[in-house]
């Protein structure tokens, strides 16, 4: 890269001079034109390193929202609507490509973010919480403040120190879906153990379907079918302990856990690698496929308004009964108010409005692929589906992030995707597999 | 240019020698050559030829490249070498590491190897296989074979496509489940993963990569065939040499120049590839490349800076090693010239 830019500005001043020789007359404009170049590259820079930008007007609160897809940001829209009237303030909301967003937030937050941005609980909200950069609700939370919201709801709010800095907005379970009508066509039943879940999946590969949907090319999907194999095997808290990196990757359980998944493997989808989860979806929607494990926000997207209805999903089976399924794997999405916040006031206001169920309904209504996070939120537009996953996480006793929000950003990111992908194309060398992951993640935890 | 006019070679052709070559490297030899040759006489009239404000152009006009060259090019360079000896999440304090970064990175890396194969391989196949077949085709198209305007419009056309968009396209042709190439062998009970399976995607994905490179390196060869001279050609054929002999004996040593150019481009293509297995998988699964996994690293929340630079540290002494080859050539070439 550094030879290519080289010579496009070797041959730009070549261009120059080159046109200095045939108009003399030019030579002094050229040269001001060179300065106000060399100006132009520096200043921003200079401005970057000085600059607070313009100060709130204790009026307009700035919102950073990832929410790009057209439903989402509709629905962001019409939660700031209900506040703008209500509280005559205004709203400004900077929308960024949502994989944007998550890729520059280190920059954005350490440069000048706005008051209020778009965020996910778990640890990638403790991580920022940790380093200061976000501004500590704990009042809000107090007494008369928030209301409405369960234990595990704060519990997931809640940074290292103890102290809140979360207003979750919505969230969405993962578990197995389904259509319905396939279902009763074969006449399947739920399966309530891994073995009946095996034994269906032989079921459905004898009637000629693939039986689980599987596509991991995008690297994330897989992590979901991880955690909940290891959840139900060895319960939340080892789940937890293993993402903090407090539990070895070489411990005998996480080699079960690849163990019951080389098991399964036979049954996915062949060929995950190479597929989006959007292209796993519609084998499901299309009735090629018998099953698949998603979060409610995926197959909700890819599913045509009119087979909504035959959309189900039914909890991912118990694997050992001393374990149970109380932990469910349901990502909640919210807001954050940055450290910097220039309009404290007003962002407070905001937030404090963000936790009411008017706010969820309002945002629901455009984007029903989510479910509200309030107790006391209007369920009366609720679908089926969307009962469903409320019920689900209501009989939560603990709530699980997904892998990448439970653990460092960068060991996921960087080591859990390749290490799932492998083992996704060879599932029979988990000993390899574990290994290389432990010693990557002693590397990467003990840096702080 | 000072052109010796003894050789064979006519004015023309030496005209574009200096334009071919490009850009920053005529023009640092063409000064040092100068008054390389008539030192004495330069530094007897230096005081009268050049008056103050020529100088001060001739500062300003230098001193501006040179002061971009080092804040936008030297400056990061040596910042991120200076910065893979770190550990820095981009937010807390930047903690001194050593060699930490670069032996996790030998040692502890599972896609590092990888990615320094793919690499390698990748050069190798644009430089022994993609490139030699836009030669081939540049010779076909220029000898004036029927349609030949209409083969090099199509040839051409994948050039104008970024390598991203290249990379949907090989997705549409190449993915598993709805791609046109399983589609088009009707195998639908067994498809071949040609996307997903890490023994085959890099291959897929050169393939495509080649389809671009080759419609480049062949406009480019096009421009130089047509400049040569087609009486040299003449006088080959009359001294009885073959179309073989007359190609590789006077066409391709004329082509020297270009050959040049071709095999910078071809290197730099090898070594800054990216956008393409970006744009397939994210560089993952069989597509590692040592840009993807600086991005990895760097980009995003992961912000492993250190690690990153460390990474991004080892691709610049892979093209440093590249770039310096070329620049000896090309001195030693001059000096001989």
């Amino acid at each position: 890269m550094a030879q290519s830019s080289s010579s496009e500005s070797g041959t730009a001043t070549g261009l120059r001079a080159g046109a200095l020789a045939a108009h003399p007359a030019r030579r002094r404009t050229l040269l001001r034109g060179a300065a106000g170049t060399a100006a132009a590259v520096t200043l921003p820079a200079l401005l970057a390193a000085c600059g607070t930008g313009p100060g709130g007007d204790g009026k307009t609160v700035s919102v950073g929202s990832n929410g790009s897809d057209a439903t989402p940001r509709k629905a962001f829209r019409a939660a700031f609507d209900g506040f703008e009237k209500k509280s005559g303030k205004k709203v400004k909301v900077n929308t960024v490509n949502h994989e944007a967003f998550q890729e520059n937030i280190n920059r954005y937050l350490k440069g000048s973010p706005d008051d209020v941005f778009t965020w996910f609980a778990g640890y990638r909200m403790q991580f920022f919480a940790k380093q200061g950069l976000l501004t500590d609700i704990s009042d809000l939370w107090k007494g008369k403040g928030f209301q409405g919201f369960s234990e595990a709801m704060r519990k997931q709010s809640t940074g290292e120190d103890g102290k809140q800095y979360f207003v979750p907005f919505y969230v969405y379970p993962w578990a197995v879906f389904y259509r319905k009508s396939v279902f009763d066509k074969h006449g399947y039943d739920i399966p309530k153990t891994l073995d009946e879940y095996r034994a269906l999946a032989k079921r459905m590969e004898k009637d000629g379907l693939i039986p689980i949907a599987f596509g991991d090319k995008d690297g994330w999907p897989a992590m979901g079918t991880f955690d909940y194999l290891n959840m139900r095997a060895n319960g939340y808290d080892f789940h937890l302990g293993l993402m903090r990196g407090k539990e070895a990757w070489t411990d005998k359980r996480v080699r079960e856990v690849f163990d019951l998944w080389r098991g399964l493997m036979p049954y996915h989808h062949k060929g995950a690698n190479g597929r989006t989860w959007q292209e796993a979806a519609q084998t499901l929607a299309g009735k090629k496929s018998g099953m698949a494990v998603f979060g409610l926000a995926q197959p909700g997207q890819q599913f045509p308004e009119r087979d909504r209805d035959d959309l189900a999903f039914f909890p991912f089976p118990e694997i050992d009964p001393a374990v149970g399924t109380d932990a469910v794997e349901a990502p909640i999405d919210g807001f954050l108010m940055s450290r910097k916040a220039k309009n404290k006031d007003a962002a407070t206001d905001l937030m404090k409005y963000l936790a009411t169920p008017r706010a969820e309904a309002a945002y629901l209504a455009t984007d029903p692929n989510n479910i509200s996070v309030h107790d006391k939120a209007d369920t009366g537009s609720y679908d089926q589906l969307q009962k469903d996953a409320a019920k689900l996480i209501a009989g939560a006793k603990q709530i699980s992030q997904f892998m990448d929000r439970d653990t460092r950003p960068d060991f996921a990111s960087t080591v859990m995707i390749q290490a799932i992908q492998r083992f996704i194309s060879e599932p029979d060398d988990i000993d390899g597999l574990v290994k290389d992951i432990e010693s990557q993640k002693k590397t990467i935890f003990a840096a702080g | 240019m000072a052109t010796t006019g003894g050789k064979v070679r006519g004015t023309g052709e030496s005209g574009r020698t200096g334009a071919a070559r490009g850009t920053g490297a005529a023009r640092g030899t063409g000064r040092s050559r100068g008054p390389g040759k008539s030192r004495g006489r330069a530094r007897r009239r230096g005081t009268r030829r050049y008056t103050r404000r020529d100088l001060a152009v001739l500062g300003v006009l230098l001193g501006i490249p040179l002061l971009l060259d080092l804040v936008i090019i030297w400056g990061p360079t040596l910042a991120s070498v200076g910065l893979s000896f770190t550990r820095w999440d981009g937010i807390t304090d930047i903690q001194w590491a050593g060699t930490d970064n670069y032996r996790a990175l030998f040692t502890d890396y599972p896609p590092f190897w990888p990615a320094v194969r793919h690499n390698l391989l990748w050069l190798a196949f644009l430089g022994l296989i993609a490139t030699p077949f836009g030669l081939l085709l540049a010779v076909l198209v220029d000898r004036g074979v029927r349609f030949s305007r209409f083969y090099q419009s199509t040839l051409y056309m994948p050039v104008v496509l970024s390598l991203a968009i290249v990379g949907f396209i090989a997705q549409l042709v190449f993915s598993r489940d709805q791609g046109a190439l399983n589609t088009a062998l009707g195998n639908p009970d067994d498809p071949v993963d040609w996307l997903g399976d890490p023994s085959l995607n890099l291959w897929m994905i050169l393939l495509a990569a080649g389809w671009r490179h080759v419609g480049y390196v062949m406009i480019i060869y096009l421009a130089g065939l047509k400049s040569v001279d087609p009486e040299l050609k003449e006088a080959a054929a009359l001294d009885g040499a073959g179309e073989r002999q007359i190609f590789f004996r006077v066409v391709f040593p004329a082509l020297r120049p270009v050959n040049v150019v071709v095999g910078v481009i071809t290197v730099i293509e090898g070594l800054r590839a990216f956008d393409i297995v970006y744009a397939v998988n994210k560089g993952r699964n069989g597509l590692e490349l040592l840009s993807v996994l600086v991005t990895d690293n760097i980009v995003g929340e992961a912000s492993r800076i250190g690690f990153g630079s460390a990474i991004a540290t080892v691709l610049l002494v892979v093209s440093l090693g590249f770039i310096v080859t070329y620049l000896v050539q090309e001195l030693r070439g001059e000096r001989n010239r």
